[in-house]
Parts: C-alpha cells; sequence; structure tokens
C-alpha cells in the first residue's frame, strides 16, 4: 500500500467526461417548442443521477418530484400534484445540504413557475402547449427566414450566383450579411451535435465573394402606388427592395450624406468595406428606387407631407443619437460619442489621433469598434473602460480578443467617475472608481465599488460608447406614438393608432439597437404587410432548384473557419480583415450541413418556404 | 438517365427517380408503411431503408434519388435486420388486438409483419390510450395510430384545412386535432379523407350497423333503405370483386338479403334534387337582382360545413335545396309512409352513403321535417355495409340479383352521375335547359364540365335559349375549393353556377368508400358512374316518371308550399364552429 497515489480518470470516467461535452452541445441545439416539462423532469433526473445518496431531501425527494411530473405528463396528474410539487420542491430547496440537491430543486421551482400554464394544460386537458412549428433551426432562428440549408446546397455545387439569388428573396443584403451579419442561424445547428456548428456566415462571404456580378430579378408591374420609406439604412433598404420588386413606386429619405445607416456610419470598413456596400446598394438601387439625400424629416419635409403625399409610409429611422454617461466633465474638449466618430468615418473624415491616448468607455460591440478604430487612426495608446469584467462584455469574444491583439487595453472593473479637464476645457484624463464583481441581478452579475480609491487615467481623447437612442421628436409632434424613446409599432408594423393608417415603422427606432439582419427582416415584413395595405398580394419567389442532398454527410469533422490579417498588420489600415474561406475550406465546410431541410422533421413540416 | 445496381441488377431510371420507384423497376419493390406518393413522403416509419454502397447509414427509398453509379441492396442483412427491427418498435406501441379492428385484413401494418414473418416482439408494450369523443363521425384510436402522418398531410394539403396536426414533443408526439381542440370544436368537416388514408385502424367511421341491425330486429318496424349513386361502384371492392363488373343488381340482392322492408336508391331523391335545385336556379338567374352570386350546390355536406366556417358570408348563395339524402328522408316519412299506410314514427330510414359528413347532416336538429323524427335515422357508410354483408356471409356468387322497389328505386343517368365531380352540375343544367326551352339538349352537352382537374376548378359557359349566357365552375376537394372561394372573394373570376364536392374526385372519392391503401379511386369509380350514365335509357332528371308522379299527387310544383317545407332548408338554423382564422377577428 502507498501512501499517497497520483490521481488518474479510469476508463469509464474518461468517456463520462467526453458524454458531458456531448451532451453540453446537445442541449445547445435544442430546438424551440420543446415541452418544458418534459425537458425540465430529464434535467431533473440528471440532477438525481448526480446526488450522492447521503441526504433524504436528495436521495428521495428528487425521486419523487419525478414520478409526480412523470404522472403529469402521462396525463394523469391531478391539480393537487402541483402543490405536492411545490411543498417538495420547497422542502429540499431548504433541507437539502449541497447545491447538488438545492439547486435541482430550484430547477423545478422555476418551471413551476414559469410555465404553470404548461403543467395546468397537462393536467386538465392531457395536452402540451409546446409544438415545434419550424424545424429547421438555423431557417428559425435566422430573422428574416433565409434558406440557408438551400444556399449551402447549391455553394457545395460550386452556384455561388444562385445562392446569392436564393439569399436575396430573403433578404437584399448578402454581402453585408456575409460581412457583419451575428449570424443567430449558427446557435442551434444541428451539427452542434455531433462537432461543431456549420460556419454559415463564413460559407456565405464565401458566395457573395464568388459569385460575380449577380443581377436583380425584374420588377412586377407598377402598381401606380407610391411608397415613402424614411431611413436609407438597411431596415429601410430592405423595404424599398421589395416594394420595388412588387411594383410600388419606392422614394427613400436619407438624413445622411450617403445610403446605408449603420453600415456605413456604425460598422467600420476593416469590418465591411465600402465598396462591397456601395456596390451592393447601388443593385438594390438597380430596381428603380428614388433616393433624397441629406433630407431631414422636420426641417426639409414634414412627416405630414409624406403622410399625405404617399400612398404609404415606412419609418425606418434606426437609432442614431447617442447617449451620455451624465459623469462630471462630459462637455470637455476630445470628449465625443462612438457615434459622432463613426459617423465622420464613415464619410471618409478620418481624424488623425497620432500621439494621442484614447479612452473608450463601455463593453458592447461599438465600443470595440471605436477601440479597433481609434488604434487605426494612430492612437499611441487605446484603452477600454468597462463596468464590469470581461466575461460579461456585451460585445462579441472575438471583437474584445481582436481589440487587445491590436494593442488596445481592457481595463475591467472600472466605473467612470469624472472628467477632468485642464483650464483650457480640454480633457486630460478619465477618473474611474475600481469596482468589484457582487451578486446576481436579473441573470447576471452586478458591480459595485470596491474599497479601492479613485484611479487616474490619463486620455486626450475619451468616446463614449454606452448605446444609442432615437431621434424621434420630428415624429412624436407629428402624432407617432412613442413609448420610452423608441417608435411604437405591432409585430406587423403598423402603428396602434387610428389615424396613422398607411403608416408602418420597423427596425433600430421600434426595438432600439439591434442588428442588421433584424432591420433587414423587420423591413422585409413592412413590405408584405404594406403590400397588403395597398390592396395586393405579390408573392415574392426565386426558381433556383435546391440540389438534393448528399447522403454521406456524417463523419465527423471540425468547423472551417474564416481567418485574419496578422494583427501587427492590420491595425495600421482600414482593409477588410477577415480572410474569407478558400475554395477547399469552403467544398468541405459546406459537405457538414446535415440538410435539415431534408432529414428530420424538415421535410414533414416548414422545411422550405418557397415564397412569401 | 441515371445508371445504377439495385440488387446486383443494372437499371437506368430517370433523373428524379427515387430508390422505391427504381426498386420496383429492378423487379425487387421496396416495402413501405407511411409513404404516400406525392402526398407523404417524409420517411417517418424507417422501414424502406435500403443500403447504398459508400454510405455508412441507411437510406430511405421513399424520398432519396437514384444516383449515377449507385449500389443499392434492398435485402442486404443490415437492411433486413432494421426493417425487422423499425416494424417491432412499431408494433410495440400498436395495439395488436387485430381481431377486433375494423382494418384486419385491409391494413398495411399487419400485412407488413406478415410478410417480415415477425413471431414475436422482444419490447414490453407500451400501447398509448387516448380521449376521443365517441359520438362524432369520425373516430381516432391512438393505440393504432403509427404516426405516419398521412392524416396531417391530406388534411394540410389536399383539404387545407389543417385539422390534425403534431401534438405533445418528444416521447409523447401523436397526432391530435390542431391547435388543442377537440374533434367538437374543430372546423372539420367530416369529409373523412384522413380515414381512406390511414394505413391502420387509427381513424374510422363510428359504427353505426348494430343500431341499423336493432332496427332490423325489431318487427314494429319499417326499414326502408336507400343507396347512394356512389356506392353502387365501389362496394364490391373490399369483398374481391371488380366494382365495375359486380351489378347494382347484386347490392340491391344483398340489401335484401340482409333484410330491407324496401330498397330504394338515392338516385331517386338527386333527380328529384335536380327538380329542386335547378328549378331555384331558373328562378335565381332570372331574378339575378335579387340574390347573392354565385349559387352553389348544397348536396354535400361536408363542403356545406366547409362554408359554414370557412366562408360564412357566402351562407345565403347555397341552394336552399336539401341533399338528396335528406330529400329522400322527408318524403319516405311522409309521401311514401302515406302511400303504405305506415306509421312514420314506426319508420326507420336508414342510408347507405360514401360519406361521414352525411352522419352528421342526418342529425342535424332542423332535419325533422316529415314527422319530428329525425328525416334519415341511420347512415352507414359503404364500408358499414360491407361489414354488414360479410358478417351475415352472403357469397357474391349465389347472391340473386334484384331490382330497386318502387315508387323511391327509380331513377335516371342524371341522378346517377351525382356521385362524380361535374355530375350535379352536369345534371342540373340538363334539366335548367329543358325547364327554359321545354325541349332536351344532347345528354352530353356538357361534358367540358366532367372530371376531375387535380390543379384548379373547371369552368364553362353555356347557352341556355331564351335565359343566356350560364358561367358554371366545377370544383372537388376542399383545398382547391379554398382556391376557387378566394378568387371569387376577390373578385377575380364570376360565376353563375358553382358545384362543390369535398372529397376529391367528389362521392366516388368519398371518406366512406372501402380503402385500398395507397391508391386514388375516384377517377376510376366516377368512370363507373358516368358510364352508367351512358347505357340508362332516361338520361333527365325531368323525364323521371316517379318523380313526376310524385310531384303530381303530392308536393304540387317544384319549389311550392310543400316542396318548400319538406325538401329545402335554412343554412342558418344550425351552428358550426368558426375556423380558428375568422375567429381571431
Amino acid at each position: 500500500m502507498s501512501r499517497l497515489d497520483i490521481k488518474t480518470p479510469d476508463r469509464a470516467q474518461m468517456v463520462v467526461d467526453q458524454l458531458y461535452h456531448d451532451m453540453e452541445r446537445r442541449i445547445a441545439s435544442s430546438p424551440p417548442g420543446l415541452c418544458p416539462i418534459d425537458m425540465a423532469r430529464n434535467f431533473l433526473n440528471l440532477c438525481h443521477a448526480q446526488t450522492c445518496g447521503k441526504c433524504v431531501p436528495c436521495r428521495i425527494g428528487l425521486g419523487q418530484l419525478s414520478t409526480l411530473m412523470g404522472k403529469i405528463l402521462e396525463g394523469r396528474g391531478k391539480m393537487e400534484d402541483l402543490q405536492v410539487l411545490e411543498e417538495t420542491a420547497r422542502t429540499i430547496e431548504c433541507t437539502a445540504s449541497c447545491a447538488i440537491g438545492y439547486h435541482a430543486a430550484r430547477l423545478v421551482l422555476k418551471g413551476l413557475e414559469g410555465f404553470r400554464d404548461d403543467y395546468i394544460e397537462h393536467i386538465q386537458n392531457h395536452r402540451c402547449l409546446g409544438n415545434l412549428e419550424n424545424p429547421v433551426p438555423c431557417v428559425a432562428l435566422c430573422p428574416a427566414g433565409v434558406d440557408i440549408p438551400g444556399y449551402i446546397a447549391l455553394i457545395h455545387e460550386g452556384r455561388c450566383a444562385d445562392a446569392v439569388r436564393l439569399i436575396r428573396k430573403d433578404n437584399p443584403f448578402p454581402t453585408a450579411c456575409a460581412y457583419i451579419c451575428e449570424h443567430p442561424c449558427e446557435a442551434r445547428c444541428r451539427r452542434n451535435m455531433l462537432d461543431d456548428p456549420l460556419n454559415i456566415r463564413g460559407l456565405k462571404r464565401y458566395a457573395v465573394d464568388n459569385a460575380g456580378d449577380v443581377p436583380q430579378p425584374p420588377c412586377a408591374p407598377p402598381t401606380g402606388k407610391t411608397v415613402a420609406v424614411i431611413g436609407g439604412g438597411p431596415g429601410g433598404l430592405s423595404a424599398a427592395y421589395y416594394l420595388a420588386l412588387m411594383g410600388h413606386s419606392v422614394t427613400v429619405y436619407e438624413q445622411r450624406k450617403q445610403l446605408g445607416g449603420m453600415l456605413r456610419y456604425g460598422i467600420p470598413s476593416y469590418r465591411f468595406p465600402r465598396e462591397l456596400l456601395d456596390r451592393e446598394i447601388d443593385s438594390i438601387l438597380s430596381l428603380g428606387i428614388t433616393v433624397h439625400t441629406e433630407t431631414h424629416i422636420g426641417t426639409d419635409i414634414s412627416f405630414e407631407q409624406l403622410h399625405k403625399q404617399y400612398d404609404s409610409v415606412y419609418i425606418a429611422i434606426g437609432a442614431h443619437t447617442d447617449k451620455k454617461t451624465g459623469i462630471p466633465g462630459e462637455d470637455s474638449r476630445g470628449v465625443m460619442s462612438a457615434v459622432e466618430m463613426l459617423r465622420a468615418i464613415g464619410d471618409d473624415d478620418i481624424a488623425d489621433f497620432t500621439g494621442k491616448k484614447v479612452v473608450v468607455i463601455g463593453g458592447g460591440n461599438v465600443a470595440m469598434d471605436v477601440t479597433r478604430s481609434a488604434v487605426r487612426m494612430g492612437a499611441e495608446k487605446v484603452s477600454c473602460v468597462y463596468r464590469r469584467r470581461q466575461a460579461d462584455m456585451t460585445a462579441l469574444p472575438e471583437e474584445a480578443e481582436g481589440a487587445i491583439a491590436e494593442g488596445a487595453e481592457l481595463l475591467t472593473l472600472k466605473a467612470p467617475a469624472r472628467i477632468e479637464a485642464d483650464e483650457d476645457g480640454n480633457a486630460v484624463a478619465l477618473w474611474v472608481q475600481p469596482q468589484m464583481i457582487g451578486e446576481v441581478r436579473s441573470g447576471r452579475p452586478a458591480p459595485k465599488p470596491a474599497d479601492l480609491p479613485e484611479e487616474r487615467i490619463p486620455a486626450d481623447i475619451i468616446i463614449v460608447a454606452i448605446g444609442q437612442g432615437i431621434e424621434t421628436e420630428a415624429f412624436e409632434s407629428a402624432g407617432v406614438p412613442v413609448h420610452r424613446g423608441t417608435i411604437e409599432a405591432l409585430s406587423d408594423s403598423t402603428l396602434p393608432k387610428k389615424d396613422m393608417d398607411g403608416v408602418f415603422a420597423g427596425g433600430d427606432c421600434v426595438t432600439g439597437p439591434a442588428s442588421a439582419i433584424k432591420a433587414i427582416a423587420a423591413g422585409k415584413v413592412a413590405a408584405a404587410n404594406i403590400d397588403e395595405y395597398l390592396g395586393f398580394h405579390h408573392e415574392i419567389t426565386v426558381d433556383v432548384d435546391i440540389p438534393t442532398p448528399d447522403l454521406s454527410n456524417r463523419p465527423l469533422h471540425g468547423r472551417v473557419n474564416t481567418t485574419e490579417r496578422e494583427a501587427g498588420e492590420r491595425k495600421g489600415d482600414f482593409v477588410c480583415i477577415e480572410c474569407g474561406l478558400t475554395e477547399q475550406g469552403a467544398m468541405e465546410e459546406s459537405s457538414r450541413c446535415l440538410r435539415c431541410d431534408h432529414f428530420g422533421y424538415g421535410i414533414f413540416k416548414g422545411g422550405r418556404k418557397t415564397k412569401w | 438517365m441515371v445508371r445504377l445496381t439495385i440488387d446486383g441488377r443494372k437499371v437506368a431510371v430517370n433523373e428524379g427517380t427515387t430508390l422505391m420507384e427504381a426498386a420496383e423497376i429492378a423487379g425487387t419493390p421496396v416495402p413501405s408503411l407511411c409513404y404516400w406518393k406525392g402526398l407523404n413522403e417524409i420517411g417517418a416509419c424507417r422501414v424502406c431503408v435500403v443500403e447504398v454502397e459508400g454510405v455508412d447509414h441507411l437510406v430511405t427509398a421513399c424520398n432519396n434519388q437514384a444516383q449515377e453509379g449507385m449500389v443499392v441492396s434492398t435485402n442486404s442483412p443490415r437492411v433486413r435486420q432494421a426493417r425487422r427491427s423499425n416494424l417491432r418498435l412499431i408494433l410495440s406501441q400498436h395495439d395488436c388486438q387485430c381481431a377486433l379492428c375494423v382494418r384486419s385484413g385491409n391494413c398495411s401494418l399487419q400485412k407488413m409483419a406478415m410478410e417480415a414473418n415477425l413471431l414475436y416482439i422482444p419490447y414490453p408494450s407500451d400501447i398509448r390510450r387516448g380521449n376521443w369523443d365517441r359520438t362524432s363521425p369520425l373516430v381516432r384510436q391512438e393505440s393504432k395510430c403509427i404516426k405516419c402522418m398521412r392524416c396531417i398531410q391530406v388534411c394540410d394539403k389536399i383539404q387545407n384545412l389543417h385539422i390534425w396536426d403534431i401534438s405533445g414533443t418528444g416521447s409523447r408526439v401523436s397526432v391530435d386535432v390542431s391547435r388543442n381542440r377537440t374533434i367538437r370544436e374543430a372546423d372539420c368537416s367530416f369529409c373523412g379523407q384522413c380515414i381512406t388514408h390511414c394505413p391502420t385502424g387509427a381513424l374510422r367511421e363510428r359504427d353505426d350497423t348494430e343500431d341499423v341491425l336493432a332496427a332490423l330486429a325489431d318487427p314494429e318496424i319499417t326499414t326502408v333503405v336507400q343507396v347512394a349513386p356512389a356506392v353502387r361502384v365501389a362496394w364490391a371492392e373490399q369483398l374481391g370483386l371488380d366494382a365495375s363488373t359486380v351489378s347494382t343488381k347484386k347490392m340491391v340482392g344483398a340489401l335484401k338479403r340482409l333484410g330491407f322492408d324496401y330498397v330504394f336508391d338515392t338516385n331517386f331523391a338527386a333527380d328529384l334534387t335536380i327538380m329542386e335545385e335547378g328549378s331555384e336556379f331558373v328562378e335565381r338567374f332570372t331574378h339575378r337582382d335579387q340574390y347573392q352570386w354565385p349559387m352553389f350546390t348544397s348536396c354535400c355536406p361536408g363542403w356545406v360545413r366547409f362554408l359554414k366556417s370557412n366562408y360564412p358570408e357566402f351562407t345565403d348563395n347555397l341552394s336552399t335545396a336539401k341533399s338528396p339524402q335528406q330529400m329522400f328522408g322527408a318524403v319516405a316519412k311522409t309521401y311514401f309512409a302515406q302511400k303504405i299506410g305506415v306509421d312514420p314514427h314506426k319508420m326507420k330510414v336508414i342510408s347507405i352513403m360514401p360519406c361521414l359528413a352525411k352522419k352528421e347532416e342526418a342529425a342535424l336538429p332542423p332535419l325533422r321535417d316529415a314527422c319530428g323524427d329525425p328525416d334519415v335515422d341511420i347512415v352507414l357508410t359503404t364500408r358499414e355495409f360491407v361489414r354488414m354483408v360479410r358478417s351475415d356471409h352472403i357469397q357474391m356468387e349465389y347472391l340473386e340479383e334484384a331490382d330497386f322497389d318502387s315508387p323511391l328505386g327509380t331513377s335516371t343517368g342524371a341522378g346517377t352521375v351525382f356521385g362524380a365531380t361535374g355530375g350535379v352540375m352536369d345534371a342540373a343544367l340538363r334539366s335548367a335547359y329543358f325547364l327554359v326551352t321545354g325541349k332536351n339538349p344532347d345528354a352530353d352537352t356538357f361534358k367540358a364540365i366532367r372530371g376531375l382537374d387535380r390543379e384548379h376548378w373547371k369552368e364553362a359557359e353555356f347557352t341556355i335559349p331564351g335565359a343566356g349566357v350560364v358561367r358554371v365552375a366545377v370544383v372537388s376537394s376542399l383545398g382547391r375549393t379554398r382556391k376557387l372561394m378566394e378568387a371569387i372573394r376577390k373578385g377575380e373570376v364570376e360565376y353563375d353556377f358553382v358545384e362543390v364536392m369535398a372529397c376529391p374526385g367528389g362521392c366516388a372519392g368519398g371518406g366512406g368508400q372501402p380503402i385500398q391503401d395507397g391508391k386514388e379511386l375516384a377517377e376510376y369509380r366516377g368512370d363507373a358512374l358516368w358510364a352508367i350514365d351512358k347505357s340508362m335509357k332516361v338520361r333527365f332528371s325531368h323525364e323521371n316518371q316517379e318523380v313526376q308522379t310524385l310531384y303530381q299527387d303530392f308536393l304540387g310544383q317544384p319549389c311550392g308550399h310543400t316542396a318548400h317545407h319538406l325538401l329545402h332548408t335554412d343554412h342558418h338554423a344550425w351552428e358550426m364552429p368558426l375556423a380558428p382564422a375568422l375567429q381571431k377577428q
């Protein structure tokens, strides 16, 4: 007998560890619409399997909870069972000795509160409220419902132009989305159950990079109806695009010098090259859309006038004003908002930060955009100051990592306190109060002041990137309903007000700052409903036949990622940092698609919408 | 062409051919359970799997295409094992009490289990029970459902009514009435297409044969049976005979053997319907501005249910004429009961119908015009009738031929074609022409509207001298009917007279007809009806002598006072659940 042994996991444990990883991925790929009670019960069973068995509440109680839930699921439950379930779970929560027990009980209690309706439906009507509505995960999660399995199959056959045409059926911005989409489609990719989700955005980029010039389809015969679109961003232009395809006469009113909205005035060109944006906008305008730039609603032309002049109006003004921190010294020279800075860059007015110390306040994607832009504008040092931890940042992890690689510093757990200025009113430093992470509030750990003195961060330029607001005044005064700073619109984009007949609104100005693809989807929804409002039912279709699926797409294969230019090289210019997939990479990546449109539920229901 | 090898045989097939079709061509057909060509190609049962060289998993033959150079095996050891395992899994959740099932002997699962020589199931039996309103004419038994999804598909794709849907998730997935409704809360037309597309006994009609047996056994009761047109060309299918060669007379013989006191023909009532509906149309047509247009036929209760639930604003467009079944009941319990001196309360009128909706129609409270009792007491589907013939061991080869009884058994070719799409319109136009001009047209003048249009509807214009041009349309299946109704609503089309039948191809393809898995028989049976019409001496409803006698002796004028009381109905007098889309508004 040796006195001590080095611990090595046995083979069974190693396999179980692997299974844990498999299950994590599997849970991540759960389709929406599953029965919450069934899922909760199976999670509970997993918890029960983890119990050591020492204590009564956990050893016996969790099993009894599962039995009760099973009874309800089988349609044998009674309303009294809900009370027993709740009392038992509460007892386990307050008597279990360790987290294995009390955390499991909390899961059950959360469910009793969160989906009580489902419990009652099962007990009273022996039915489930949940149902699988759109079973192709990527399509279901794309706000615009783009036919993703379809275009991936086309890419695999080398038919990139057809892929672009197929995408345009639901999204007139394939190039923009190929470069900057936040790709919610990848989140529940079923491939994740096997290895990794597909690189859908990367494949789309391969398609647009290799499609050449793809002409737009012809428009329907003119209807004689006129529509004004206020705002030339992705949402407004998407609505304009589909309305033009439907044969309506569309006029876009844009406040800035150029079209593109946040695609131009929010997203730096190192993420989305300007010439590609210009080309995409030109392609959309080729349908015959009239554009008035540098036209401000309220001063150049009133909303009422548009409402009177046009058969329908779509408000898609986005969220283009900045939000202030409210700290002392914010009005010092050298303090600017991210919106201001990115807007100037959008019009090629790029300031020189050579030799300057730049401090960015914020932790979102916009904060990263200005941080990385400041690096490119020659700043001597760029620091990004954030109240919470890096893990709590809302910016995509790769954005934060990219900024760090390019030499920016993340100063986390620092709350801005005040801005120090010299006697001429020039900002010279940002004072911050160090923070520590505290209790979880509304699902997120909240920071609180640490018992440490304020710190001084020297700064010549301070950029505030803590969110955007919406310029609603001109609309509010014209009677457009506004609630808490956003324009009020229903899910069909109409306004909940009688005298606003024919007026529609959507995108960031309704939801608050969101993503390009959400704005595009809102534009698509508005186009459909405006068409109906005008008394038509034009159908948007495309005559691209989708290749039959490959039968042998199951070998495990890692995800092929796009690459980036070397940090040291890219940080000196605004040229695109991402390198697209090679042909070899795109072919292998596209072969990984499991074709959920054909296999599984997709072939039965919801697999493909060929028109809308 | 695509060349491939199936079970060692080289075959060349057209591009787009499925592996299942290719295997058929190669002479080694692949069994299937959920598959229905063009309707349900979803690979749910996984019984049709085959092995494709170079592909690691087995591939469903029903919905994957043959590709150049494929080497396919339909009976490899792996395929045999998989097919047997999947069949056993299905059987582990199936109520295998075949002896007590209406589909025994005509069940795809039973047949396939037998072919696979399965003698035991290694899994514990896990039979689910559901809740179902057994008073509904449509009966669903969860314990027999194999979740092939055909019912959902036929209701979605053919009928466009979406009554069925997946219910539950995970292991509890099943089929149920959509939107968590019960069948009585739903806008189901009771067309019964889900039944005729079900591979097992999970869906069936409510069996009312015991009520019929009780009536036959009661010496106090006079039993009067009527047989719908489409029954005669389908009933013998399930007795192993070709319907087109087995005469109507043998069917009458079988009904007499069963012991019905009077065997009559719904075709008689169809001729009567033409007199009423044709006269109504001429009245409406010559007083155009007093009515909503177009006028719709009202003989299909599935269609009437659909219209009242999905297009209620068109209810007044329906002809007020009752369906032939109900006209028959009303006449039998008045005119005929008087004639034979029987108390109508002691008479049971029984119908043999190719239809489920007729069961529901007969039970409607307003349809009790003769004596206060239901005008029609019991409705059997063709299938229930066949089961009664079977129960009595009536042998086809020894069965004597017989004629319908008089007077309600006399009919014309025009009455016969009520059982096929276009038939009601054809018959109505033949007589409307006569009513206006006093002359018969050629009986085949209105040919253009006969037969099945799989995509849309049939339309035609006919000139009736003295009345003008009549614009007519004919449609069958509720999916195509919805397209037509939308076109009418939007003003894209305008018609004067529209015939609608809820089942594809009309009653010949009715939801109460014999089932042959995988086969759509409406056209075949419909052709047989048109052939009967052609062979009849009298092909005009207004020339039915017994119908004329009925008017002279009892009813008076078509659409007159008595006729109106007995043969017409108020479609507003009963409620239908509204379609979900209309409930929201």
